[in-house]
């Protein structure tokens, strides 16, 4: 018997490769959009839109301490927004809301912002809610429309924001009125002085390049931090310098804590060092094949 | 070129040129109204509408005189009533988008005053063709059935060169120009056919 119990965790270990093809699924329903699926896999439980996560996550939380980032793109996001900013932004909006990680981490990050959050799918704000923890409050808002709709009525309604953290884009299909020059020239304009964009993105191949000259074009020099994913943080005014970078992360460092955040690796990422073709054609409303250019 | 080659011709790229005009429609939709089901769900909606119309509408004009000039005709001017695509596509879409806030309704407005009239005149061009091409009784299922075709053919190929390549390489308004130039070269080739014939 006890050798049977010392040779499980073996055994346990030599099936788990294969468990991990055969994730949990928890909860799925289709939307009007995709399916949003749940997966639970090794103490994480994740949102997909691909059976098995097979085309990457969109969210995931650790289930034995649910505030701590179980993805590194989060953790790149958040600290993007909060370093490039020389004050606590005080209005943030989201396009994209996923599992709500972020707005939930910047919701308790900046006890007196207001965040807004622009989801087009009703399914995955639910999903977020039931699944993820996700609350909403007199300051943490969801709306219910396109990314680009929102903008531009908020730039009608005369809104402004301190940091606009763009995130609709996965692996598997970026909406390509979302990635063009005219775009982002409207995320601008909504940016408060000192304002800054951060862009979670997942461009590989020729898109990386034309993804690059298209903020280029409109943000002039970017922070490109590089991981799995891309993020990209731009600030019209004027990029922080490295002295100001470091006595940032030293500031959140305690409260970036909880939610797993290293800031010192964080801060390491940042790079303005182009690596792309600056030739490549910009992206426009005009000529915006995101996808074709993505393979 | 004898008659029955010319309307095939034009069948066929009529059908490319509709399928064309949607596909770039929904790029144009897309920054005002964004790109979900129903944005394309309008734009499909009105064409739809448009072709049927058109159909109804072509089918009777054949009654009167048919010619391949009036032919050429209906092609030039589906071509150049897209010509307004070019300049409402900008502003006037944004104020569509103000006045009708349900983004619905908004895009099926805007579908309507960008597409309809281009499309209704698109679509008498085949019965139009049924026409001109139909000698005989006995002849005219078989004569519809190949017009349905090229057509329908037509509207496949002007839908995957226009999705997987044209848009690749060209930026949405030159797709327009280009498609609206080659149909009044072939709008002039048949009229001019026609002249020549008599």
């Amino acid at each position: 018997m006890r050798t049977l119990r010392r040779l499980l965790p073996l055994g346990l270990l030599l099936i788990a490769p294969l468990a991990g093809a055969q994730q949990n699924l928890i909860h799925e329903e289709r939307s009007q959009y995709r399916e949003v699926l749940v997966y639970e896999d090794g103490g994480e439980r994740c949102m997909c839109f691909t059976r098995q996560c097979r085309i990457g996550r969109q969210s995931c939380i650790n289930l034995a301490d649910p505030k701590r980032f179980a993805l590194n793109y989060t953790r790149m996001a958040l600290g993007g927004l909060l370093f490039a900013s020389p004050q606590p932004p005080q209005r943030v909006l989201i396009l994209g809301l996923g599992g709500g990680t972020i707005p939930g981490a910047l919701r308790q990050v900046l006890p007196a912002a207001q965040i807004d959050v622009a989801e087009i799918d009703p399914a995955v704000t639910r999903v977020a809610r039931t699944y993820f923890g996700f609350r909403e409050d007199p300051r943490l808002k969801v709306y219910e429309m396109d990314g680009r709709v929102y903008v531009k009525r908020a730039i009608r309604e005369g809104k402004k924001y301190d940091a606009v953290l763009l995130d609709a884009f996965d692996q598997e299909y970026i909406p390509e009125h979302l990635l063009t020059r005219e775009f982002l020239e409207e995320v601008k304009s909504l940016l408060a002085p000192g304002g800054v964009v951060v862009g979670n993105t997942f461009s590989s191949s020729k898109l990386y390049d034309h993804e690059s000259t298209t903020y280029a074009a409109v943000f002039g020099t970017f922070f490109n931090l590089k991981g799995a994913n891309r993020v990209i943080v731009a600030r019209p005014d004027g990029l922080a310098s490295a002295a100001q970078l470091r006595e940032r992360a030293q500031r959140y460092e305690p409260s970036l804590r909880s939610f797993g955040v290293d800031t010192q690796a964080l801060l390491a990422m940042f790079t303005t060092n182009s690596d792309w073709d600056p030739q490549a054609r910009v992206l426009t409303d005009q000529y915006s094949p995101a996808n074709l250019l993505n393979h | 070129m004898t008659r029955g080659a010319l309307c095939f011709a034009v069948a066929f790229w009529s059908g490319f040129f509709v399928m064309g005009v949607e596909l770039l429609g929904g790029r144009l939709l897309a920054p005002d109204f964004g790109s979900s089901i129903y944005v394309w769900g309008a734009l499909i909606t009105v064409f739809m509408l448009a072709l049927s119309l058109g159909y109804l509408a072509g089918g009777r004009w054949s009654q009167h005189a048919p010619s391949l000039r009036r032919l050429a005709l209906l092609l030039a001017a589906a071509a150049l009533a897209t010509l307004p695509v070019l300049p409402l596509s900008g502003t006037t879409l944004e104020n569509l988008a103000i006045a009708i806030p349900d983004p619905r309704f908004g895009s099926l407005a805007a579908a309507l005053l960008l597409f309809f009239v281009p499309t209704f005149l698109s679509g008498m061009v085949s019965p139009y063709c049924v026409r001109l091409l139909v000698d005989t009784r006995e002849a005219s299922g078989r004569r519809a059935g190949q017009l349905y075709f090229v057509s329908t053919f037509g509207s496949a190929a002007g839908t995957i060169l226009t999705s997987f390549f044209f848009v690749l390489w060209f930026e949405v308004n030159m797709i327009l120009i280009g498609m609206i130039a080659i149909s009044l070269l072939m709008a002039a080739v048949t009229g001019l056919a026609r002249s020549a014939q008599a």
